[in-house]
């Protein structure tokens, strides 16, 4: 039973999950962040890397449209497409394609909230930002994927892999991955949109990795004990100054330029307009900024947003 | 003796070129802002202009082929028609407003900016090796957080196809690294201190004052291009014979087979993927560029003569 603490999951007893059986590896949600393209393509030619006993295990890729176009996406944005108004609109060819791709993925791989649903979805990204290795966690009260990323963490370490938690009630948006019973983001930066870089690549392939592991030995009956988790919290989300006509007036400082984590204090310099002046965050309390100068926000109004960190606890998990 | 140039009077400074390489974008945007706009006695006129708006607005390269590939002579004169790709018409009236190409009329200087993914610093892109204009702004632009190359393409001015191919001289400027889409303020505050460097050098050279003297200047000459990709970063390393080039996904790697130790560039340039470019080769020499001043009058005039005997020829 919860012990009252408001954010984390501290229950003495093992919570039960069924072994989870079906999982997805989404690639190209955004066509133009490579990494994922190209792990989710080699591995429709060659799955031997991500075979596991017992296990389905389906690579795919969501967006082909975009990703023949190497863009972001080509009426919308598919990772913002997966609300239950586009699920259930009608209108078929007359959809925005990514709607009509929702739909499509929704009945695949969902539906969304249904016993049908794929257990877990991977889905995968870059980032302009220099975020590196970064697992995004939906809900601070899914134990099952709590666990997961607390050993993708032991089992990647020396080597950093943070946890990002969006549970913002407003900030939060209807991904791709939303449709599996457990989703996972997997964000890996920083890269170039369209560019593929080695060790990106590489670091996404072995964080992975380490998931599909995680699962197989949920799978065969291992019994996980009781967890904490640090996890960074989304607060809100900070766009470029700019001028009565939208135009963006300045530009990430170069004191925050590829700081993502590191803490933000009150007074610190944020932005920089384009004749040299400091624009100096306001807050009133230190924030740790992450997905700074992100290229596909700008249309967002997103210069980055501000996290808490915070320490989650999850549950012993084990199969059912 | 120093080489006797005519005055620089006409310059322009072109961003958005590409639409989505943002410092020349922004910088363009702010230059052209009224309380920017200053006399500095520089060129007689200083046009500042976006080159492709359409591809800016959308934050794109382009919108139907690469503008900066139009601006070979075949291209600016073919034949005019109603569904002719947009950047080709943009190209050709970019060509009635700082050219004609090869003309007497056309611009005296531009300066084209743009980005790079890769991992480059300041570089100056230029046809010609033996353009003292350029050199001379090169060498004058030092500075000291940037490292700075001069890159020559061996094209012939008859083959030549990017924007600043229509002033009388002309270089890009290129900086990386920068994702598209993306402004990073050290990569902005680089490009506005190069155009304002450029701008003083210009102004200084007009105004006959300085004697600007003699330079041995290393120069990269860029002539091949391979499908490779390579030790990410590394741009204008020497890359030798045997070196490790490329890694393949199941993690053997490729060595380079070339003969010759060469210089690596524009290693993994996000456009280039379409082009088949992962990276490109240059030669490094000096080049010796000899003391320059502007011409009196009297010697414009003259030149002007001879320039008009060879445009008949």
């Amino acid at each position: 039973m919860s012990n009252g603490s408001s954010s984390n999951n501290n229950n003495n007893n093992t919570a039960r999950f069924d072994a989870a059986r079906r999982v997805a590896i989404f690639g190209g949600t955004h066509g133009n962040e490579m990494s994922g393209v190209t792990l989710v393509n080699l591995w429709m030619q060659n799955s031997a890397e991500i075979q596991r006993k017992g296990l389905e295990i389906k690579p795919f890729i969501t967006n082909p449209k975009a990703v023949e176009k190497c863009v972001r996406y080509v009426d919308t944005d598919l990772n913002r497409a997966f609300t239950q108004e586009n699920l259930s609109a009608t209108g078929g060819d007359e959809l925005p394609y990514e709607v009509q791709r929702a739909q499509e993925i929704n009945r695949m791989f969902g539906p969304k909230g249904s016993a049908e649903a794929y257990d877990v979805i991977f889905d995968l990204h870059n980032t302009t930002s220099n975020m590196g290795c970064t697992l995004i966690l939906e809900s601070s009260k899914d134990a099952f994927n709590l666990q997961m990323m607390n050993y993708i963490k032991k089992a990647f370490a020396p080597a950093s892999c943070l946890v990002l938690l969006n549970e913002h009630p407003l900030l939060k948006y209807s991904t791709s991955r939303s449709v599996a019973k457990h989703p996972v983001g997997m964000e890996v930066g920083p890269q170039p949109q369209g560019v593929l870089r080695s060790n990106i690549f590489e670091a996404m392939r072995v964080i992975l990795k380490h998931a599909l592991d995680f699962i197989s030995l949920f799978n065969e009956g291992m019994e996980f004990p009781p967890c904490t988790v640090e996890v960074f919290r989304v607060l809100e989300r900070m766009d470029y100054p700019r001028d009565a006509n939208g135009n963006i007036i300045a530009m990430v400082h170069p004191n925050l330029q590829d700081c993502d984590w590191e803490p933000l204090n009150p007074g610190d310099p944020m932005f920089q307009t384009f004749d040299g002046k400091t624009i100096h965050y306001q807050g009133s309390s230190t924030v740790y900024p992450t997905f700074i100068n992100e290229a596909a926000y700008y249309e967002k109004q997103q210069a980055f947003v501000t996290t808490r960190r915070e320490t989650l606890a999850a549950s012993a998990i084990r199969k059912a | 003796m120093p080489v006797r140039l005519p005055r620089l009077s006409r310059a322009a400074v072109c961003g958005g070129t590409h639409g989505n390489e943002l410092s020349g974008v922004y910088l363009v945007r702010e230059m052209l802002k009224p309380e920017n706009r200053k006399e500095d006695g520089g060129p007689a006129s200083l046009l500042m202009l976006l080159s492709n708006p359409r591809a800016v607005q959308q934050c794109t390269r382009y919108v139907d082929t690469d503008l900066n590939r139009c601006f070979t002579h075949a291209t600016l004169n073919g034949p005019a028609s109603e569904g002719a790709p947009y950047e080709i018409f943009r190209a050709r009236e970019l060509n009635n407003l700082l050219g004609p190409k090869g003309s007497r009329a056309a611009v005296d200087l531009i300066c084209d900016l743009h980005n790079t993914t890769a991992n480059m610093g300041l570089c100056f892109i230029a046809y010609s090796d033996c353009d003292w204009v350029c050199l001379h702004i090169f060498r004058h632009l030092q500075m000291p957080d940037t490292p700075m190359r001069f890159i020559h393409f061996d094209v012939s001015t008859k083959e030549s196809y990017s924007l600043d191919s229509i002033g009388k001289h002309g270089f890009a400027m290129e900086i990386g690294p920068q994702p598209h889409g993306c402004i990073k303020s050290n990569i902005y505050t680089a490009m506005r201190e190069g155009v304002q460097h450029m701008r003083d050098w210009v102004s200084c050279f007009n105004s006959g004052e300085s004697n600007v003297s003699m330079a041995q200047l290393p120069v990269c000459r860029g002539f091949k291009t391979s499908k490779c990709f390579l030790s990410q970063d590394r741009d204008f390393c020497l890359l030798r014979p045997g070196e490790p080039l490329f890694q393949t996904f199941s993690g053997e790697t490729v060595k380079y087979q070339g003969a010759e130790a060469l210089y690596a560039f524009f290693i993994n340039e996000c456009a280039y993927y379409k082009k088949g470019i992962a990276l490109s080769l240059a030669r490094k020499r000096r080049v010796s560029v000899p003391s320059i001043r502007v011409q009196t009058d009297e010697e414009e005039r003259a030149s002007e003569q001879s320039f008009a005997s060879e445009e008949e020829e």
